[in-house]
C-alpha cells in the first residue's frame, strides 16, 4: 500500500498540460457597493485537490467561498464548476457543501438529526440515512454523542459535528471556512490529520480558508495567496516558501530576510546583486532579473549560518555582532547586526544540548550562507 | 459591596410593595366576604365565588373575552411575525422606515385614538359592530407587540443556520419552516402569550369597537362597577387575578428549569 505522503507527491494535474481544472473562477469581481472585495480573480482548482486559500483578515476569502457555495453572487466574471457556469443556480441545487467558520449547528436538532439534514432533503431512503448517519458519527468519533445536542457538546466536538454535516452528502466539493479556528493547538494540529485522511479516503475536493500558513503548509496540495482580492500566488507549499513569486508572498510566507538593491552584474551562472546599505551578494538563483534591474534578494533565516570564527569558505560571508537571541527551544534565532546597520535573521537548530561554539549578545559574529540558498524577487 | 437589610432598604421595599399589591390584596379578601358591603368585613364565605357562576351575564362575558383573545392572538402572532420577518430580512426594500414607523405606531399611540379610528372605520365601510369587529380591532393593536418580541430575537438570529440548511439541500420555504421556525418559536410563543394578555384586559378600544352580543369581561366589570362594585365582582376579578398569575408562574418556572438544564449541560460538555 503506498502511503499517504506517496499518493500526493505523485499528484500534481496542475502540472499536466491536458488536464481540466474542475472548479474555474474566470475574471471574477465582487463589489459590495463601491468596495471591491475580489478584484478580476482568475483561478483553477482540480478534482481530489487539497487547496488552500490563504490571505490577512478582510481579503475576500470568505467571500470567495460564499460564491461559490452560492450565496453570493459575482459582479462579473464566471464561476464553472466541472465546465458548468454555476451563475444563477442556487445554493440548494450546487454539489458542493461548506462547514461554516461558526459551524452553524442547527440548535433545535440532535448531532444525529444534524447530520441526517442534508441526507433527508435529497429523499434518501430511511435505512440508508441511519447507515450513512452511523458512518459519519464513526467516522469523526462521536458515536456515544448521537443524542446530543449542539449545546451539550464542547467546541471541538461540535466542529467535528459540523465536518460530518458538511461530509455525510458525499458533495464534489467540500468547502471549509476556518474550520480549525476555534481549537487550541494540539486538538488543530491532530484534526489537520483527520482532515487529510478524510480528503483522501472519500476522494473530494476540498476547498480550505486559513489564516494560519503553518496549517495550510501542512494539509494543502497547493496554496493561492491573496491579498485585497487578488491572487498573489498560486503553488504548492514548498514551491511558496522556496521561491515566492513577489515580496509580498514572501514576506508574507515565514521569516524572511530582504536586501534591497540592483543587479550589479548578470552572467550565465547567476548574479551579483548589491543593495542599497551596501552588501553585496553572490546569487546563484536569479531568475529573470536583467542587469540594472531594481531587486530584492530573499533568503530564509534557516538557510544563513552564524559562527564566531570566520568561515573559511563560503558564497557570501559578513561581519556583524550579534543583537538579539530568541531561545525558541528547538531552534534559536540570532538577529545578527551588519556593519551597515541592517539586522538579519539566522536560525539555527538546537540538535545538541550544548553548542561547541557558543555566542551571547553584543559577540562579534559571522554570517554566510551558499549562493544557491536565496531567490531574487523582481516583484 | 454591602447588602445586608438596613432600615432604610426594609422600608423602601415594603413601601413599594404595599403600593403594588394593597390595591389586589384588599381585592382579593373582600372577594372572601361574608357581607353584601364590600368595604364592611362581614365573616369568611366563598358565596360570591358560587353566584359568579349563576351570573349569566358575566359569564357569557367570559366567554366572549376567551374566545376574542384565542383569535385575535393567534391571528396577530401571524401577521406580526410576517411584519417582524420584512423588518428584518428585507432591510433594503423601498420606504422601510415608513413601514417600520407604521407597525411600531400603534405601541405608543393612545388607545382612543386607535379604537375611536377603527370605529370610524366600521362604520364608513359599514359593517355591524359585534364579534367580528371586536376581534379585528384586538389583531390590530395586539400585532405590533408580537412584531416587536418577534423582531428582537430575528435581529440576533443567526443567519448562517438559514445558509446552513440550503447548503444542505432545503429550498427556501422548507429552510423556513424547518429551521428559523423552531429556532425563533420561543419568541413567537411569549408574543402570543402577550397578545392574548392584552385582549383580555382591553376595555377602552373594545368599548369603541364592539357592540351589542358582544361584550367582554372587562367592560362587563367596569359597567356594573359603575353602578356600585358588588363582591361578585372581587370575585371575578380574583379568579382572572390567580389565573394571570399561575400562567405567569407557570412560564417563569419553566424558562427556569430550561436554563438550569442547559448550565448543567454545558458544564458537562465542558468535561468532555
Ligand atoms: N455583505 C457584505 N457587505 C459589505 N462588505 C462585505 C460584505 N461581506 C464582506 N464584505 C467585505 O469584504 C471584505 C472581504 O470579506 P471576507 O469575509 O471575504 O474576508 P475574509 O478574507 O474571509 O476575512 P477573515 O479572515 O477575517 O474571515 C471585507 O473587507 C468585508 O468587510
Ligand atoms: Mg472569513
Amino acid at each position: 500500500m503506498k502511503s499517504l505522503g506517496n499518493i500526493r507527491r505523485e499528484f500534481a494535474p496542475w502540472n499536466k498540460p491536458d488536464a481540466k481544472p474542475y472548479i474555474q473562477f474566470k475574471n471574477v469581481t465582487k463589489r459590495f457597493g463601491d468596495f471591491t472585495a475580489v478584484n478580476n480573480l482568475s483561478l483553477s482548482i482540480y478534482e481530489r485537490e487539497f487547496f488552500a486559500l490563504l490571505g490577512a483578515s478582510g481579503c475576500g476569502k470568505s467571500t470567495l467561498l460564499r460564491m461559490l457555495a452560492g450565496f453570493e453572487e459575482p459582479t462579473s466574471g464566471q464561476i464553472l464548476l466541472d465546465g458548468q457556469d454555476l451563475r444563477g443556480i442556487p445554493p440548494y441545487r450546487r454539489p458542493v457543501n461548506m462547514m461554516f467558520q461558526s459551524y452553524a449547528l442547527f440548535p433545535h436538532m440532535t448531532v444525529e438529526q444534524n447530520i441526517a439534514f442534508g441526507l433527508k432533503q435529497d429523499g434518501m431512503p430511511k435505512a440508508e440515512i441511519e447507515q450513512r448517519v452511523t458512518d459519519m458519527l464513526k467516522l469523526v468519533k462521536l458515536g456515544q454523542f448521537a443524542k446530543r445536542k449542539p449545546h451539550q457538546l464542547s467546541g471541538g466536538q461540535r466542529q467535528r459535528v459540523a465536518l460530518a454535516r458538511a461530509v455525510a452528502k458525499r458533495p464534489k466539493v467540500l468547502l471549509l471556512d476556518e474550520p480549525l479556528g476555534a481549537l487550541d493547538k494540539k486538538l488543530r494540529e491532530e484534526t489537520q490529520f483527520e482532515l487529510m485522511d478524510l480528503q483522501q479516503t472519500l476522494g473530494l475536493t476540498f476547498v480550505v480558508v486559513t489564516h494560519d500558513q503553518e496549517e495550510a503548509m501542512t494539509m494543502a496540495d497547493r496554496i493561492a495567496i491573496l491579498d485585497k482580492g487578488e491572487v498573489m500566488q498560486v503553488a504548492t507549499p514548498a514551491e511558496v516558501y522556496e521561491a515566492p513569486g513577489s515580496r509580498f508572498v514572501a514576506d508574507f510566507v515565514g521569516n524572511i530576510n530582504m536586501f534591497e538593491g540592483k543587479v550589479a552584474d548578470r552572467d550565465s551562472s547567476g548574479a551579483t546583486i548589491t543593495s542599497a546599505n551596501g552588501v553585496t551578494i553572490r546569487t546563484a538563483n536569479a531568475g529573470d532579473a536583467a542587469a540594472g534591474s531594481e531587486v530584492a534578494f530573499a533568503i530564509r533565516p534557516e538557510k544563513i549560518k552564524v559562527s564566531s570564527k570566520k568561515p573559511e569558505n563560503g558564497d557570501n560571508v559578513m561581519e556583524g555582532e550579534i543583537y538579539d537571541i530568541a531561545y525558541l527551544g528547538d531552534m534559536t534565532i540570532f538577529h545578527v547586526q551588519l556593519g551597515n546597520g541592517q539586522v538579519v535573521k539566522a536560525s539555527s537548530l538546537n540538535a545538541t544540548r550544548a553548542t561547541e561554539d557558543p555566542l551571547s549578545w553584543d559577540d562579534k559574529a559571522w554570517i554566510s550562507f551558499r549562493n544557491d540558498a536565496g531567490v531574487v524577487l523582481t516583484r | 459591596m454591602n447588602s445586608s437589610w438596613s432600615r432604610f432598604n426594609i422600608t423602601a421595599i415594603v413601601l413599594g410593595f404595599a403600593f403594588l399589591y394593597l390595591p389586589i390584596v384588599l381585592l382579593v379578601i373582600f372577594s372572601f366576604n361574608e357581607s353584601k358591603l364590600v368595604t364592611v368585613w362581614g365573616g369568611f364565605s366563598t358565596k360570591w365565588y358560587v353566584s359568579l357562576f349563576h351570573n349569566q351575564g358575566l359569564m357569557d362575558a367570559a366567554w366572549v373575552t376567551i374566545r376574542v383573545g384565542l383569535i385575535s392572538a393567534t391571528m396577530a402572532t401571524v401577521l406580526g411575525t410576517l411584519a417582524a420577518l420584512a423588518l428584518t430580512r428585507y432591510t433594503r426594500f423601498r420606504g422601510r422606515v415608513l413601514f417600520s414607523g407604521m407597525v411600531f405606531a400603534p405601541l405608543v399611540m393612545p388607545e382612543v385614538i386607535t379604537g375611536l379610528s377603527l370605529l370610524l372605520l366600521f362604520v364608513a365601510v359599514g359593517l355591524d359592530r359585534g364579534f367580528f369587529t371586536l376581534t379585528l380591532a384586538h389583531i390590530t393593536f395586539s400585532m405590533c407587540f408580537v412584531a416587536v418580541v418577534v423582531q428582537s430575537r430575528l435581529v440576533t438570529f443567526d443567519r448562517s443556520l438559514e445558509e446552513a440548511a440550503m447548503d444542505l439541500g432545503a429550498p427556501p420555504v422548507k429552510t423556513f419552516f424547518q429551521i428559523t421556525l423552531p429556532v425563533i418559536l420561543p419568541a413567537i410563543i411569549s408574543g402570543w402569550m402577550l397578545a392574548f394578555t392584552l385582549s383580555i384586559d382591553d376595555l377602552v378600544i373594545s368599548s369603541f369597537t364592539s357592540g351589542p352580543g358582544a361584550t367582554t369581561l372587562p367592560m362587563k366589570i367596569y359597567s356594573q362597577v359603575r353602578l356600585g362594585v358588588t363582591p361578585e365582582i372581587n370575585a371575578a376579578c380574583t379568579i382572572l387575578i390567580a389565573i394571570v398569575a399561575c400562567g405567569v408562574i407557570a412560564a417563569s418556572l419553566v424558562n427556569k428549569r430550561r436554563e438550569v438544564q442547559r448550565l448543567r449541560d454545558e458544564q458537562a460538555a465542558q468535561r468532555g
